[in-house]
């Protein structure tokens, strides 16, 4: 099946030595909800902006749907960060300009959907709260049934309520059209029910990218006495210590890592996220190796 | 309905699975009686629709639901009444287990501590069959 999204050896200069990204080889299957997760400055909104066309890549290639993504402007939604909407139009307004740009633009849905959730549609989009105007933002991304959603943090800002509204409405768009969704975001804690496939940026590079439930199953968490340190081939990922004992993150390998009081577990998810995003910090590369 | 506990290191869809398993296991609910819809557990717990799919998938595989096209997903009218005592040797293993630990010195707490590291390391396993038939 052709993936919703691919790059191949991605990458953006944006000044003489300055890399939004590089080297950024990903494969986003069709229908899969995605969490990009990353440190401000770690590529996210490089990523997503050239995935929607919105910047040419330096090197490498781009594709939605088997196409550039220029070809696909109206297979893909995106929501840049804080949702921009021209302020002073009434909601109806912004819903018909959706309806006269996107010649596959479902307004009669559109419409539907912001009175269902109780947005005044003569509102100026200057007068609802944030949360209405992600719905908004959202609600023009919808009426497209696109193949590929992107949210650049779209919940940002956002109390835990219209968090909820979002994600199932975000949700009831993958199920009805079979939609993927590439989403930025920095709360790692409520990634976990949202996302089934994990790509964590670091410095404009992939550190990890894959679905969540084979990351989980291919790392262990080796937990041992303070001061242990792996001596094992498997790549040490990350260590962290805490409650008197040393942890670390490591590939999971063909041989299991027993020794005195060494004990092994499946990683959570967020040892698995803070873990890499914490990954080659200089100081603790030196200790690992 | 299910509850989800993010954070638990359990991911999500196998809660789910453990939770009906459990549910069937108590009696809770009985052959023939119809699991929430997609939509309504992806509503009701704002989570991510391919993770009920995949949990539900795999209660079907194991056997324990039967989907039904354009219907809904039901407890199979085969699963045993009361899995609790159906296969017969199940609990007298575990009762052998039990005591063989009992015998090493172990407290019933240290037990329990261990049956949660056997079974956090059996939700690893890719093949649901196995899990079962785990303790034998």
């Amino acid at each position: 099946m052709t993936s919703a999204l691919a790059a191949e050896s991605l990458g953006r200069r944006y000044r003489r030595d300055v890399w939004g990204l590089r080297e950024c080889t990903i494969q986003v299957p069709a229908g899969r909800v995605v969490a990009l997760v990353g440190p401000n400055g770690s590529g996210k909104t490089t990523l997503l902006n050239m995935a929607a066309g919105l910047l040419a890549p330096s090197t490498g290639t781009v594709q939605v749907v088997g196409a550039s993504p220029q070809k696909r402007l109206d297979r893909i939604g995106y929501v840049a960060q804080d949702a921009p909407l021209w302020p002073r139009l009434r909601v109806e307004d912004v819903i018909e300009i959706g309806r006269c740009l996107n010649p596959l633009f479902d307004a009669r849905m559109a419409l539907d959907r912001i009175r269902q959730l109780g947005i005044p549609t003569r509102a100026r989009v200057n007068s609802i709260s944030g949360g209405q105007r992600a719905q908004v933002a959202l609600t023009l991304v919808l009426a497209k049934h696109p193949d590929l959603m992107l949210l650049d943090e779209p919940m940002a800002n956002l109390d835990p309520l219209a968090r909820r509204e979002f994600l199932t409405s975000m949700f009831a768009s993958c199920m009805d059209t079979g939609t993927a969704v590439l989403f930025s975001s920095h709360v790692v804690a409520e990634l976990e029910r949202i996302c089934d496939y994990l790509i964590v940026l670091r410095r404009g590079r992939v550190s990890l990218a894959g679905d969540v439930d084979e990351l989980r199953r291919t790392h262990r968490v080796v937990t041992g006495p303070i001061g242990w340190r792996s001596s094992d081939s498997r790549r040490v990922i990350n260590e962290w210590s805490g409650g008197g004992r040393t942890n670390a993150l490591v590939r999971s390998g063909s041989s299991p890592s027993t020794g005195p009081g060494l004990e092994e577990a499946a990683p959570t998810f967020d040892e698995l996220v803070l873990g890499y995003l914490e990954e080659d910090e200089p100081a603790r590369q030196e200790a690992l190796t | 309905m299910f509850r989800i506990d993010t954070g638990s290191g359990v991911p999500v869809y196998r809660q789910l699975i453990q939770q009906v398993r459990r549910d069937v296991m108590l009696g809770r609910v009985h052959p023939g009686d119809q699991l929430p819809s997609l939509k309504e557990v992806v509503e009701a717990l704002a989570i991510n629709p391919n993770t009920v799919v995949k949990a539900y998938g795999e209660l079907e595989h194991e056997g324990l639901v039967v989907r039904r096209q354009g219907v809904g997903t039901f407890i199979s009218p085969t699963v045993p009444a009361l899995p609790l005592a159906s296969p017969p040797g199940l609990l007298n293993s575990l009762l052998r287990w039990i005591r063989r630990a009992e015998a090493a010195g172990m407290s019933t707490e240290q037990i329990r501590a261990l049956v949660d590291v056997a079974l956090d390391e059996d939700f690893e396993d890719e093949s649901p069959l196995t899990h079962d038939g785990g303790v034998a």
